[in-house]
């Protein structure tokens, strides 16, 4: 059942990542980020990890897609919406770049395995808020005292970014 | 396997209907109140007391003509009006709105879902609730529309901050995002979180009244300034779901500031009382809904009672006075239980 | 999963019910449209530019904030749940993490980028 209902979901997410790309208007290539995004949060919530589902739809297809929104929306959308016209080096190296990245994406997928050890069984409260409070703030301290750095540096350069315009 | 999936459909069968129902009377209701605070007299045409006035509103909606405008952008205009009704829909699977039922037999538990992450989820729903708001603005291709909807959606995303912040004190009491325990941590009136978080509880209520696009916080559809808005352009059945969010977002609110700050459905003594296991099931049921009008009714009366703000000033206050006070809450909650006090 | 397939269902039942209101609407309500009717809203008058136009870089600059402080949001709420273990080590692991941030916000305060005009 849970199988089937991922497989299903796998559709979406592979259509609507088609969409973000070939779809003419910015604004449905928002929608189908939206969705992609979202499916991925429905992945994560079938594997246990409920926490990290919240964080997915909360961040990714809450928070950030809003920025996209009002970019999208303030967009003056009648010159997007004609057909490109791609610069000269990118009509000529967009063959090889997509060959190349299909025979990664075919060589991950029937090339030799790394042999990794697997993984201990999850405990009954795995992907639980408690158990990432737990290791969060005990083993990923560093790590996630260094977050507020970068959050800072992200605010700042904001701030740098539209003061330009705002005076 | 059939057996919990029954039981979910039903539940859901009767949470839908009983929330429609809820949310046509609520605008009933707020006719009748509006017209008190006003003193005249509100719906009474439509049966007694105009009773019927929300189901003739409602099948005139069904009937009127609905006009997509020429240079609206189709699909999302269609999905625009879904996109914010489902969310506020949703959110009402977690939300308690009792412990338990013993009937017929079978003890059913009152709330639909319950997971780890309670809160998180209603975080998670009340972020997609911006975008039904901005595609309905965005689509209809119309100044007033977008103008609403930019608005709408600065607004909404700028109070979902104070909002994230202030609960955050009562869970640091209860350690647990679960909605049910956070009811069970408030046993006995003065382990309300209403007494220990009160900075917590005011910042929360009005985030809630600024989420839910109510005065004085409806600048999105300032009808002096905007017309009406993300919806100017929206007519018929496509119009009647924003409205119907708005007040499904009510009762959410309203439910949710119950179950963190107002002890959910308990009743202080009353498992004391030595009443039978489903008379306390009833009365407690009650308790919730008597708790949850309470709060429905204050977002009529601040409705007649305060003016609405001015764009710049909503976004100052969000800004410059909720967040920087949920943080200093949060701190203050920090110490208090280092130290013990709560 | 803990209730996640009524979550589901509510989901979908919730789509099935919009989109088949919008159904049986447009099937019962008068279809009669004039150039006039579809014409955007503009208060009687005709509409002479376009919608979308460049606004305030301000929304930009609350959208990017928003995000900033968002994810602040989400690292507070594990911390929550476990601070009565953590105790005053989880105290001042908090109080470093957003005493940094709250310079960062002090910055925007100053540089104005919080002020809406």
């Amino acid at each position: 059942m849970e199988n089937l209902f991922g497989l299903a979901i796998a559709f979406v997410a592979i259509f609507s990542g088609l969409m973000v790309v070939l779809h003419r208007n910015p604004m449905v290539n928002l929608v189908s980020l939206i969705i992609n995004l979202a499916s991925a949060a429905i992945f994560f919530l079938l594997l246990g990890g409920q926490f990290i589902a919240a964080i997915q739809v909360i961040v990714y297809a809450g928070a950030i897609m809003v920025l996209f929104v009002f970019v999208i929306m303030l967009l003056n959308l009648r010159r997007e919406l004609d057909p490109p016209k791609g610069g000269r080096i990118q009509k000529i190296l967009y063959l090889p770049a997509a060959l190349a990245l299909a025979a990664g994406l075919v060589y991950a997928a029937l090339g030799p395995r790394i042999a990794l050890p697997a993984p201990p069984p999850p405990g009954p409260d795995f992907g639980s808020v408690e158990r990432v409070g737990e290791l969060l703030f005990t083993d990923h301290l560093f790590a996630f005292e260094f977050v507020s750095l970068l959050l800072v540096v992200a605010m700042v350069g904001a701030v740098v970014l539209a003061k330009r315009r705002l005076d | 396997m059939s057996g919990v999936w029954i039981e979910a459909g039903v539940k859901v069968a009767v949470l839908m209907g009983l929330l429609l129902t809820g949310a046509a009377y609520l605008t009933w209701v707020e006719r009748k109140v509006s017209g008190f605070i006003q003193a005249r007299i509100g719906p009474n045409r439509v049966g007694p007391l105009g009773l019927l006035q929300p189901l003739a509103d409602g099948l005139k909606g069904f009937f009127k003509e609905d006009i997509t405008p020429k240079y609206a952008y189709r699909p999302l205009f269609l999905l625009a009006p879904a996109l914010a009704f489902v969310p506020s829909l949703a959110v009402f699977a977690v939300i308690p709105f009792g412990d338990r039922l013993p009937i017929l037999g079978r003890v059913i538990s009152l709330r639909v879902a319950d997971p780890n992450i309670g809160i998180l989820f209603v975080f998670a729903l009340a972020s997609m609730q911006v975008y039904g708001v901005a595609f309905a603005g965005w689509s209809s291709n119309n100044k007033y529309a977008l103008m609403g909807g930019l608005r709408a959606s600065a607004q909404m995303i700028s109070y979902e901050l104070a909002m994230g912040f202030s609960v955050v004190g009562v869970l640091m009491i209860t350690g647990s995002l679960r909605l049910s325990e956070i009811v069970f941590h408030q046993q006995g009136l003065f382990h309300w979180n209403l007494f220990i978080q009160p900075i917590g509880f005011v910042i929360f209520l009005v985030a809630g009244f600024a989420e839910a696009n109510r005065l004085p916080f409806d600048l999105p559809e300032a009808e002096t300034e905007l017309v009406a808005g993300y919806h100017t352009e929206y007519s018929s059945m496509k119009f009647a779901m924003f409205p119907l969010s708005e007040y499904f977002h009510m009762m959410a609110i309203s439910a949710l500031t119950v179950i963190l700050f107002f002890g959910g459905w308990q009743v202080p003594g009353l498992r004391a009382a030595g009443l039978a296991p489903l008379a306390v099931s009833i009365l407690e049921l009650a308790a919730m809904g008597l708790k949850m009008g309470f709060f429905l009714f204050l977002f009529i009366w601040v409705r007649w009672t305060l003016p609405r703000f001015r764009y710049d000033h909503l976004m100052t206050m969000g800004w410059k006075i909720l967040l920087p006070l949920s943080l200093v809450n949060v701190f203050w909650s920090g110490i208090g239980i280092l130290m013990g006090w709560f | 999963m803990e209730g996640y397939a009524a979550v589901l269902i509510f989901v979908i039942v919730g789509f099935a019910f919009a989109f088949g209101t919008f159904f049986i609407s447009w099937v019962v309500h008068p279809h009669n449209p004039n150039p006039t009717k579809l014409s955007p809203y503009e208060c009687g008058i005709e509409a002479t530019t376009q919608p979308r136009d460049r606004y305030s870089i301000r929304y930009y600059l609350i959208a990017v904030l928003f995000v900033i402080f968002e994810v602040e949001t989400i690292f507070l709420f594990p911390w929550a749940v476990k601070y009565q273990q953590l105790g005053l080590f989880g105290f001042v692991e908090m109080t470093v993490f957003i005493g940094i941030l709250v310079v960062g916000y002090i910055y925007c305060w100053k540089k104005g980028a919080l002020e809406w005009v």
